[in-house]
């Protein structure tokens, strides 16, 4: 019996090595359809934002080069469509945005302008509002209370944007008109509230599991020595949580940035850069949305300024993400 | 026997509540003895010769002479001592509806080492949460009967588990310091304890008497967590002691450190003594049988089978279960 040898080799057990092999090449390549996406979608910005630039886009040029025929033609070509449209000077640092009416200027900065108050609005409602919940939740809230309210956020964080946007244009702009009446029906404050509203599920949710992830052990030292609740909460859980807490701020905010339907029906569309919060703005989600509904034709400049903001846009919420990771790497506590 | 002092005993044990009057001021009569015999009673708690005795008299229980002890849950040994600190009376403790705690009689001297000895799952660590109210922090946790912290029953409404826990201070089972600094790690207490006067003074004292100065001296400045393991453990300590409480209780202190850290912890323990009131938890036999004074054997389900001075639990127990246990034969 124990003399009989044994076959342990590939072939001669099924064993479903095959299988295996099949399901780790699925599996990867699920996972690397997200990195082309990723990829595809910053090539057609680069592609589209060239063209704005540009007299042609990067695919326009190749096109061109090839069918020229010659290298001098290419080169010609290639000359020509790189011609430049519109400078990146004009377009960082100008501060007229009018695209649509004559005469044309494609300055930038009040667009970025209405994303920068939509966002530290928002972030002065949602950051103390999410992190009172998150405290609440995490430190206060019995079991029960915890399992009721941790859904409704969640609800919270589940209604389309596009609602938030009704919202804000038939419930809060009319409060703010009663005690401002020289509100307009768009105006800057009432997006800033309901895009900080939107977030603070986003931020108490995060910032709640970065709390309960701070270990009992740390809370009972703080208790031990006589601590009341409120500074076991603040002077204890707060600093031990804070890269998880930084790094909610950072995503809540960069979905701030991004945010696109309820801006554009509550902040309008009028681009500018002005103090009054109480103003009619336009965010750069909100001119995207305004091109794309109109009837720009495809490949003029204002179809291509799309590209431009998009890549600026792209470029923000990215720096927001490094920023998040090197918040978290940066503040971490190793706790045990 | 007034009526009065009979409703507090019945408060006191809800079990007499009900039982008859008679039958009430017989139990009644052995919570009284126990006063006039703190010593006289210790062979033979059950007897019941010694109890129909008591029962005739009717000491009036001061405040000073400690709290009264029912005979059911009396351990044997000499559960009541003069310089009690701490006295626990029928104390029961429960985690929804698992008894943890069954009627724990007993007293923590002042200034000694008193040691709470059992396997795991005796309620030994339970005990020691209940005296800091740390169980309050635990949703499920529930607690019945008395405990006593200088003659006032600590579970009383108007005690204030905060203040309290700034008299009784706690080191745990796992090194726990805060991720700060060494110097803001002993200095929160004091901090919000509002003793920060000197606070660096203060530090370095308690530094110094945690046995940990000299080895962290030039590093005050760095994270508490990156000590190894023992020097955690006295920074640990010396957070418990720079607020200067009157009981330290600690809970394994030394089950996660290695032999030389622990040997360090076991001295300081002692010296603590000399200071400080120590209740400590330990699973290690030897390490009690080391530094404490007094030793409370409790076995599993929450009884406290048998409380007496240290060199008598060792070495000649009372209850065979304990000896079994002290000799390894269980546990």
């Amino acid at each position: 019996m124990s003399s009989e040898r044994m076959d342990l080799s590939r072939n001669g057990n099924d064993v479903g090595t095959l299988g295996d092999r099949v399901a780790r090449y699925a599996f990867f390549s699920c996972a690397f359809v997200t990195v082309l996406t990723t990829i595809a979608i910053i090539l057609v910005l680069i592609n589209g934002a060239v063209g704005f630039f540009r007299q042609a886009t990067l695919v326009e040029l190749l096109g061109d080069a090839v069918s020229a025929g010659s290298v001098d033609g290419a080169a010609d070509a290639i000359g020509e469509g790189l011609a430049a449209q519109v400078t990146v000077t004009e377009f960082l640092f100008g501060t007229d945005w009018s695209p649509l009416i004559e005469p044309t200027s494609y300055g930038v900065l009040p667009l970025v302008w209405g994303t920068l108050v939509v966002t530290v609005g928002s972030a002065l409602i949602a950051v103390p509002v999410g992190t009172l919940t998150a405290i609440y939740l995490s430190e206060y809230a019995d079991e029960r209370v915890r399992r009721t309210l941790k859904p409704i956020l969640e609800i919270l964080a589940g209604i389309p944007t596009i609602v938030y946007g009704f919202f804000a244009l038939s419930f809060i702009t009319p409060i703010i008109q009663f005690f401002f009446p020289q509100t307009g029906t768009f105006n800057a404050t009432s997006a800033a509230i309901v895009v900080g509203i939107m977030i603070i599920p986003m931020i108490s949710s995060l910032s709640e599991d970065a709390m309960s992830a701070v270990p009992d052990s740390l809370r009972n030292a703080a208790y031990g020595l006589g601590a009341t609740k409120l500074e076991v909460s603040t002077q204890v859980v707060l600093p031990a949580s804070l890269s998880g807490i930084l790094a909610a701020y950072v995503l809540g905010l960069s979905r701030a940035i991004g945010e696109t339907m309820a801006v554009a029906l509550a902040m309008g569309m009028l681009p500018q850069i002005t103090t009054n919060p109480l103003e009619e703005m336009q965010t750069m989600t909100a001119y995207m949305v305004q091109v794309g509904i109109s009837d720009v034709s495809i490949g003029s400049i204002q179809y291509q300024s799309l590209f431009a903001v998009g890549l600026t846009l792209f470029a923000m919420t990215f720096a927001m993400n490094v920023l998040s990771m090197w918040v978290r790497s940066r503040y971490r506590e190793e706790y045990q | 026997m007034s009526d009065e002092t009979s409703d507090r005993r019945t408060g006191l044990r809800s079990t007499l509540a009900s039982v008859g009057s008679e039958r009430g001021r017989f139990a009644i009569g052995n919570l009284l003895s126990t006063n006039t015999e703190t010593t006289g009673m210790t062979a033979n708690s059950g007897s019941e010769a010694a109890e129909t005795t008591a029962a005739e008299r009717t000491t009036d229980v001061g405040a000073d002479s400690g709290a009264e002890m029912s005979a059911a849950d009396r351990p044997l040994g000499s559960p009541q001592v003069d310089n009690a600190i701490i006295e626990s009376r029928d104390l029961d403790v429960f985690y929804g509806d698992t008894q943890a705690l069954q009627g724990i009689n007993m007293d923590i001297p002042e200034k000694q080492v008193t040691a709470l000895i059992g396997p795991s799952g005796c309620g030994k660590s339970t005990f020691l949460r209940s005296i800091n109210r740390m169980n309050d922090l635990i949703d499920v946790a529930r607690v019945e009967g008395e405990l006593h912290f200088h003659g006032k029953n600590i579970y009383d409404e108007d005690v204030d588990p905060v203040a309290l826990r700034r008299k009784i201070g706690m080191v745990f089972q796992k090194p726990n310091p805060f991720p700060k600094s060494i110097f803001d790690n002993v200095a929160y207490g004091l901090r919000v304890q509002g003793k920060d006067d000197d606070i660096e003074e203060q530090v370095y004292t308690a530094l110094e008497r945690a046995a940990l100065l000299d080895e962290v001296e030039d590093q005050l400045d760095e994270s508490g967590l990156d000590l190894s393991g023992g020097q955690q453990q006295r920074l640990c300590i010396a957070r418990a002691i720079a607020t200067d409480p009157e009981v330290i209780l600690m809970d394994e202190p030394a089950s996660a450190l290695d032999p030389v850290a622990t040997s360090k912890i076991e001295d300081l323990v002692e010296e603590l003594a000399q200071e400080y009131t120590v209740a400590i938890v330990t699973h290690n036999m030897q390490q009690a049988a080391r530094i404490s004074d007094k030793t409370a054997v409790f076995l599993t389900g929450g009884n406290l089978v048998e409380f007496d001075d240290t060199n008598r639990i060792f070495e000649n127990p009372e209850s065979d279960r304990v000896e079994d246990y002290i000799t390894g034969k269980f546990g």
